[in-house]
């Protein structure tokens, strides 16, 4: 600092006009003042520049002169803020009100896509229509229309089944769609294991065969290889270069004289890699007979898509599902997106899935290499009253299942508590015998997705 | 968003001078945006108001709303808003031709905003500037009480159905805002309510005053009075009790009469929520029309477009684009309702018959047929009448005057039924019905209408709410929120009487699982009641 004042008093005595000398006092008070500085440095403006393509203005160039400007998107909160809000209102004595997994079916045939998104109902005193119980016969509201045709003359129909459409898509699409379910399953499994506080597997032990393999660039190889690995390679250079004495401690390294020997070359290479087998399989049955359409069908649904998803996420997506329907027949079908659309108006019968599920476990010897999950929604109903048939299915499967949930979504046709299926598992004691192996979670008609998550909680914990 | 270009602007100024010239009548700025479909996403659940209050379901639909589009990715033609100056958007990359079409829809929609007297309490503001302010507003308070901020605002929405919206379009009419007088009070409710007179006996009354106003002009009514008020010496308290009834209670609506009796909400520290309210209740108060005159305003914008497209002699050439596009806009789906289709083909309807002079008591007369048919005054009314429509009617009146048997003949209307076919498993379409009144009556019956409540409070400080009866229950799931909402504003009790359809179980004949007889059901009475956010249902008859 005083060499500084030393050299404004030479200036000063060579000669400095009023100016000079003013800027050069203001320039030394900042210096010995210090602190100044840092403000100084901000208050700098922008300096003016053409709008040029090399410039950091490049955005705005590109962007046809006009400045870049917040997008609306960013007022929008995300999911996990919406959904920690929600879970305050349950502190707050007030019930939650964001439903999450709602799954937009596409309708369209072929390529399903489906996502997974909140949704929520503000709820308000509206009309109703009348007694929606009879949405089943189809005689629902009229609806408009126009063109011809007499008084009671059928125009037009809609089959039932919606049985996936065209098998003609490529296999890779396919691919692609059921990745993507997946993979919103999967966001959907985390949000419900995290806000919902689902509890967590139990560790099952030690990961099985090793009898599948994926290839990646991960190994590394000296010599040859696909891709070169720069980082590495250096350090194998430095390493070759200290070993011959090329480098010293302390000198400056002049990167010519460096030597450098073929060996020296990392590559990533092109490898196997083992892949684990699924741990879990886990079996998804549902009743779709004509009683479960509407509500019922609804809540089991919404509960497997979030049974489904949460499993996915606790078995970081090492999860083999096979889903099942039935009505007095059973049926295994390939996705979640059929299983979730289909519906049908025929009777019950829960033995026929269960034995499709024994079939299938016995066939594919599943029961030796897998922790098996099955979970089956029904109304209740059973044309097989008392279970005759069906409890001994229910048998066999406990001795391998880790876990069976039964899920009865009332259709309101009944007395609630006393459908068949309830009734007769009731009575089969089963459910104190196999305390640990077999759950029962009845759900009213009215159930809200909170009652959904709860149910869960009790089928799986 | 950004403004449309100078180009467009330039054509649209020329629409507007067209339509103007067809009688078209509406203020001469207007702003038109472009926007994306995504930014169409956010402003979706801000009713296309981008300066709406934030609310966190406005988020959760834009949430959705993006998962829809990534499945249904589509392109909306247009929207405008009922703003000073009204705004529109627009999507990019139209082509001229069809920028002209759309902005006539627009402009048919902006003049029915600016007319229609449905929109009367809308005219003498510009909402976007309001909602700015009131956005402004709710986002300070939010700063001060955090998220309980959000919970007025959903327990008001709960709420924002049952606005007095035609209690408040009723004061805009009365020109002269006049209070009931006593003399008003006794000939219109007194002698016939209270002393119900006969007919020749109010006639002889009204002689009577008639006979004092001849004899003093001046006086003559005062005097009128006087003879009668010491003939009943109970009329100035039943008037006056009459009068306080009717100004408070039954012109209130429910949020209204929280904010003027709700003793939670007079609370020091609970008054901030009054504001809240209020916002509420006017945002709502200004989306009512738009529900209300859907079909109307949307034949109306169609009608218009195709008219003065089709005479535009800038868009020589692309006729056939713009029948493509028009005929998606406005055909009668095969089974379904369209409101663009059905609106505007009962705007030409109307025009046809009022150019034939089909109004009068003589067509009414003529039943031949073959007559009505070729009946023809050559009175050419037509336009006239219809902007008389457009003017003075809602979606309510609309349908239920207009929609007649020569109407659902000729664009061969009918209603479609749908039933389970068990041997096939199809469900089948087919034709209900072809009679107009159960056309009008299914069109009606999809058209909005909000419950109807009374208010009370009984001795105990419970507010009860007593729905009233139109055939129709009220959806049960949303009982529950909307009476907790209801409770915490409130900050007692509250009730709800509400009918309800009770199914009478025919004896169960075992084994005919799958052929129910129709089910019968009788209306019963129930009383929800709200305590300690608990709620409770009973039967009252």
């Amino acid at each position: 600092m005083k060499k500084l004042r030393a050299q404004y008093e030479e200036y000063k005595r060579k000669g400095l006009t009023p100016e000079q000398d003013a800027m050069m006092r203001r320039e030394l008070d900042i210096a010995e003042k210090k602190g100044g500085i840092v403000e100084l440095q901000h208050s700098m403006a922008d300096p003016a520049r053409p709008i040029c393509l090399y410039g950091y203005n490049d955005q705005q160039m590109l962007m046809d002169n006009v400045p870049e400007r917040p997008v609306l998107a960013t007022s929008v909160h995300s999911l996990e803020y919406l959904l920690e809000k929600d879970s305050q209102r349950e502190k707050d004595g007030f019930p939650r009100k964001i439903r999450v997994g709602k799954m937009v079916k596409p309708g369209r045939d072929g390529d399903d896509k489906v996502v997974v998104v909140p949704t929520t109902v503000e709820e308000k005193l509206i009309h109703d229509r009348i007694v929606p119980q009879d949405e089943e016969e189809g005689e629902g509201q009229g609806d408009g229309g126009s063109g011809e045709g007499e008084e009671g003359e059928v125009i037009g129909e809609q089959p039932v089944r919606q049985e996936k459409g065209s098998e003609g898509t490529g296999a890779g699409q396919g691919d692609a769609g059921s990745h993507e379910i997946e993979s919103n399953a999967y966001d959907l499994g985390k949000v419900l294991t995290e806000q919902f506080k689902l509890p967590n597997l139990r560790d099952k032990g030690k990961k099985r065969s090793l009898t599948r393999y994926t290839y990646d660039l991960t190994d590394k190889n000296r010599g040859f290889g696909q891709v070169l690995d720069k980082k590495a390679t250096l350090r194998r250079i430095i390493q070759t270069n200290i070993g011959l004495g090329r480098i010293q401690g302390n000198s400056t390294v002049d990167t010519k004289d460096l030597l450098m020997s073929p060996k020296d070359r990392v590559y990533r290479i092109l490898s196997k890699e083992k892949d684990y087998e699924s741990q879990a399989v886990v079996f998804f049955v549902r009743d779709y007979s004509g009683s479960m359409s509407g509500k019922p069908t609804e809540l089991v649904v919404n509960q497997h898509v979030l049974i489904y998803s949460w499993l996915i996420y606790q078995y970081e997506k090492q999860v083999e599902t096979r889903f099942i329907l039935h009505d007095t027949e059973a049926k295994e079908v390939e996705d979640f997106n059929t299983y979730y659309n289909s519906k049908v108006a025929g009777g019950t019968q829960v033995s026929a899935a269960y034995k499709l599920v024994n079939k299938i476990v016995e066939e594919e010897n599943l029961a030796k290499d897998y922790n098996i999950y099955i979970f089956h929604g029904t109304d209740g109903d059973d044309w097989d009253t008392r279970g005759d048939e069906a409890i001994p299915q229910l048998k066999q499967m406990l001795n391998y299942a880790s876990r069976i949930g039964v899920t009865i979504a009332e259709n309101g046709y009944g007395i609630s508590g006393r459908s068949e299926v309830e009734t007769y598992l009731r009575k089969s004691g089963l459910l104190e015998e196999w305390r640990n192996n077999l759950r029962l979670d009845v759900l009213s008609k009215d159930a809200t997705e909170t009652r959904l998550i709860d149910g869960i909680k009790k089928l799986i914990s | 968003m950004e403004l449309i270009s100078q180009h467009a602007k330039r054509i649209m100024e020329g629409c507007k001078e067209r339509a103007r010239d067809a009688g078209l009548s509406f203020q001469d700025e207007s702003l038109e945006y472009i926007v994306t479909n995504r930014d169409l996403v956010e402003l979706g659940p801000k009713n296309m108001i981008p300066t709406l209050y934030d609310y966190w379901v406005q988020d959760v639909e834009v949430l959705r709303e993006q998962g829809r589009y990534e499945l249904y990715p589509n392109n909306p033609y247009e929207t405008v808003i009922n703003t000073r100056p009204p705004i529109s958007f627009y999507n990019d990359n139209n082509p001229d031709w069809l920028n002209v079409m759309i902005f006539y829809h627009v402009i048919g929609h902006i003049d029915f905003f600016q007319n229609n007297i449905y929109f009367r309490h809308t005219w003498d503001y510009d909402f976007a500037s309001k909602a700015i302010s009131d956005k402004r507003l709710i986002a300070m308070l939010r700063s001060e009480k955090g998220r309980w901020v959000d919970y007025i605002i959903e327990f008001s929405r709960a709420l924002d159905n049952l606005v007095g919206y035609f209690e408040m379009l009723g004061g805009f009419n009365r020109g002269d805002n006049r209070d009931l007088t006593l003399l008003d009070y006794y000939f219109d409710v007194f002698l016939q309510r209270e002393q119900k007179k006969s007919i020749t006996g109010y006639v002889k009354e009204i002689e009577r005053y008639n006979s004092f106003i001849r004899e003093n002009h001046e006086q003559g009514e005062s005097l009128f009075l006087e003879t009668v008020k010491s003939k009943f010496t109970e009329l100035e308290t039943l008037y006056k009790k009459y009068r306080d009834d009717t100004a408070h209670r039954a012109r209130m609506d429910i949020l209204q009469f929280l904010i003027e009796n709700s003793s939670f909400l007079k609370k020091e520290e609970n008054r901030w929520m009054i504001t809240v309210i209020e916002v509420i209740r006017t945002t709502s108060l200004y989306f009512q029309p738009q529900i209300r005159t859907k079909i109307l305003n949307e034949g109306w914008a169609s009608y218009w477009h195709e008219e003065l497209f089709l005479r535009d002699d800038r868009i020589r050439g692309h006729e056939v684009e713009f029948a493509i596009v028009n005929a998606k806009v406005t055909s009668m789906p095969r089974v379904g309702l369209n409101p663009y289709a059905l609106g505007m083909r009962l705007l030409y309807y109307l025009e046809d018959k009022a150019n034939k002079g089909k109004m009068g008591l003589d067509y009414f007369r003529t039943l031949d047929s073959h007559q009505r048919r070729n009946y023809d005054t050559e009175a050419m009314k037509g336009r006239e009448y219809i902007f008389h429509i457009r003017e003075n009617y809602s979606d309510t009146m609309f349908v239920n005057s207009f929609i007649d048997q020569d109407f659902v003949d000729l664009h061969k209307l009918f209603v479609a039924g749908k039933r389970l076919n068990k041997e096939r498993m199809t469900w089948q379409y087919y034709v209900k019905s072809r009679e107009a009144t159960e056309y009008r009556k299914m069109v009606a019956d999809q058209l909005y209408h909000p419950p109807s409540m009374k208010i009370h409070v009984d001795d105990s400080g419970t507010l009860i709410l007593n729905h009233l009866f139109e055939g129709k229950p009220l959806v049960r799931d949303f009982v529950d929120g909307t009476l907790m909402g209801l409770e915490f504003l409130w900050g007692k009790p509250v009730c709800l009487y509400t009918s309800e359809p009770v199914v009478i179980r025919s004896e169960e004949v075992p084994g005919a699982k799958e052929e129910k007889p129709p089910q019968q059901y009788t209306w019963k009475r129930f009383r929800y009641t709200m305590h300690d956010r608990r709620l409770t249902r009973e039967l009252v008859e």
